[in-house]
């Protein structure tokens, strides 16, 4: 029942807008695949592509070596999940569940049976004579859940199916989502904003980003390992130095930047280009007093509290960085320090140009 | 503490207002059953024998049943071209001109006198359309506003990603329209259909141009027997008329519920 999806070379234009540009993607049978990215990246559009809510301009969608592209959405089989669940209002919580199989021509006792099961799996057997309108956010989206996955959908989607719920209730939901979703082994692509919601959910995340695919990995590797400066933003390296290689030693390249030396395993970065950026988070530079210390001199600026650490605002010949300090030390706004990169935390990154 | 209580002002203003609308209605009703053979108010003995005058006199009796009959076929082909037409104004508002929906409210804005001639030299005279026919067109064109404006009002407020999510699992377009998004905006559909109907009921600037030899509505009739007689017939038909209407609401309540009214 599980099957591939493969979106080859799409692109899709309102006009002489180009909302999407040469998207290629493949989702592996039984794979949960996140779309992830700001409002107008074209995640929500390479969504309604494979739902055939739109044509694309040029490319093709395939799923399990079926050709989706030219195919009506109500001949394609997907079972959808949206934002604000869209459940019928004048059926039944039942008959919302029953409404695909009884478009398949299913009987109405097994109609019945079949969603009465959905239901049960999802909890809310109880409350399968209900209108939607008197259910709470969460079950609805539990519903919505139930009515796309009875069909037996080869694929299943979401659109930003949990935006609409508390904090509390979003990370219960997207569990709930996660582990039906491994159960039944349902091909998913899953369109979100939200970073922690992607990654925690997800086999592999697509970074996409004015219509583009920034990146496409497991979560992991894009969470230590960005390919680009716009992937390594996004996922919080917010220092991005640049540097130059002055000496290669066999494994170690030593390379420097305004006002400091720092030698670099390739065993730990790969092959390290001659000019290139470090990129860190804050907490992968360490404030050192000490002016013995082999750092970027720095200037300290105003600290903030982060209850974990001190978050230095640090202004340097490299520009303005944002370091962590520990907590035991405090210091003072005006003071000079040493911005120590710690190499673990650290990543490399080719310089910008084909962003 | 607030009271519940209305200002015993606002309930004198109310009760005056009401007095205004109703006194008018009660001394037609009163002049109808009047046993007289000219109009007066209050009745001078009981009578129902200007309401079996009306029944008497062949005109009022085929005005009634053509006004009927254009009333309700106006109304049916205004609610095939309107709930359609609504429906793709809203369905793909980004995508359709701003114009095209002031268009459909446009004969709401052309006096009705004006609008009923410019049917008269098109219609009749010009493309010497039947009588039955012109009348029919232009009730349907009359009404047809107020239909698409107040389905296109329920419209508003439908979520079209229900229908979204029907066509998703598995129910093709058409399909959808009628099981998932008609009955969604039922009580735009009954509203529209007891205005339009009504509309069209008692409508006399467009008829006046539209109707012709053998072929009249019964407000024109109405028109035409004052001009002639001064017997109660005309508060009887009139009484009649109101009757009619009134049922009208009744029905479609009985049989499609008002719900709407009350949300």
């Amino acid at each position: 029942m599980t099957q591939p999806l493969h979106i080859d070379a799409v692109s899709a234009h309102y006009g002489t807008t180009k909302v999407l540009e040469d998207l290629s993607l493949s989702v592996q049978a039984g794979e949960l695949v996140s779309l992830l990215g700001a409002s107008g990246c074209g995640k929500t559009t390479t969504l309604r592509l494979i739902a055939g809510f739109l044509s694309p301009t040029s490319g093709s969608i395939t799923l399990g070596g079926r050709d989706l592209t030219r195919l009506p959405t109500h001949k394609r089989d997907i079972g959808l999940v949206f934002q604000n669940y869209a459940l019928f209002p004048h059926l039944s919580v039942l008959d919302n569940v029953a409404f695909g199989l009884k478009q398949r021509g299913i009987a109405p006792a097994e109609r019945r049976k079949r969603a009465m099961a959905m239901l049960e799996r999802v909890g809310l057997a109880a409350l399968a004579d209900r209108a939607p309108g008197a259910l709470s956010g969460g079950q609805k989206q539990r519903v919505a859940l139930a009515r796309a996955l009875v069909i037996e959908p080869p694929l299943l989607m979401f659109d930003e199916p949990l935006s609409n719920l508390d904090a509390k209730l979003r990370v219960d939901m997207r569990v709930e989502i996660r582990q039906l979703q491994r159960a039944n082994g349902t091909t998913s692509v899953y369109v979100t904003h939200d970073q922690e919601e992607a990654f925690s959910i997800s086999d592999r995340v697509a970074i996409m980003n004015a219509g583009r695919l920034m990146q496409f990995d497991r979560p992991e590797v894009l969470y230590r390992r960005p390919a680009n400066t716009f992937v390594a933003r996004f996922v919080g390296f917010e220092n991005i130095i640049p540097f130059k290689a002055v000496a290669r030693d066999g494994d170690v390249v030593t390379a420097e930047t305004a006002g400091m030396r720092l030698r670099l395993s390739q065993s730990l970065f790969g092959a390290i280009p001659d000019t290139f950026l470090l990129a860190t988070r804050p907490d992968g530079l360490t404030v050192s007093i000490e002016a013995a210390a082999e750092g970027l001199p720095a200037r300290l600026g105003l600290r903030t509290y982060l209850g974990r650490a001190y978050q230095y605002q640090c202004e340097t010949a490299a520009g303005h960085l944002i370091a962590n300090g520990i907590l035991t030390t405090p210091l003072e706004a005006g003071t000079s320090v040493k911005l120590v990169p710690v190499p673990e935390q650290c990543t490399i990154l080719a310089p910008d140009g084909d962003e | 503490m607030m009271s519940d209580r209305p200002h015993p002002i606002l309930v004198v203003i109310a009760a005056l207002v009401y007095l205004f609308l109703m006194v008018p209605l009660v001394i037609v009703v009163g002049a109808a059953l009047s046993d007289t053979t000219y109009l007066t108010f209050p009745p001078q003995g009981l009578s129902l024998r200007w309401f079996e005058n009306i029944f008497a006199i062949s005109a009022f009796r085929r005005t009634i049943v053509t006004s009927l009959q254009i009333a309700f076929l106006g109304t049916l082909f205004a609610l095939l071209i309107g709930i359609p037409a609504a429906y793709a104004l809203n369905r793909f508002r980004v995508e359709l001109p701003k114009w095209l929906g002031t268009l459909f409210v446009l004969p709401i804005l052309v006096p009705e006198i004006v609008f009923g001639f410019a049917l008269l030299k098109s219609l009749t005279v010009g493309a010497g359309v039947p009588i039955f026919l012109a009348l029919l067109v232009g009730h349907t064109l009359l009404v047809l506003p107020y239909v698409v404006r107040v389905i296109s009002a329920s419209l508003a407020s439908f979520d079209f990603s229900i229908e979204e999510a029907a066509i998703s699992l598995g129910s093709a377009p058409v399909k959808t329209f009628f099981t998932i998004v008609l009955p969604n905006v039922r009580a735009g559909v009954i509203a529209a259909f007891i205005l339009a109907f009504i509309t069209s009921l008692n409508d006399v600037s467009v008829s006046l141009f539209l109707t012709g030899p053998g072929i009249s509505t019964l407000p024109i009739q109405i028109l035409a027997h004052v001009e002639q007689f001064f017997d109660p017939t005309v508060a009887s038909v009139s009484v009649l008329l109101m009757f009619l209407t009134v049922a009208v609401m009744a029905i479609v309540e009985r049989t499609l519920g008002l719900t709407f009214l009350a949300k």
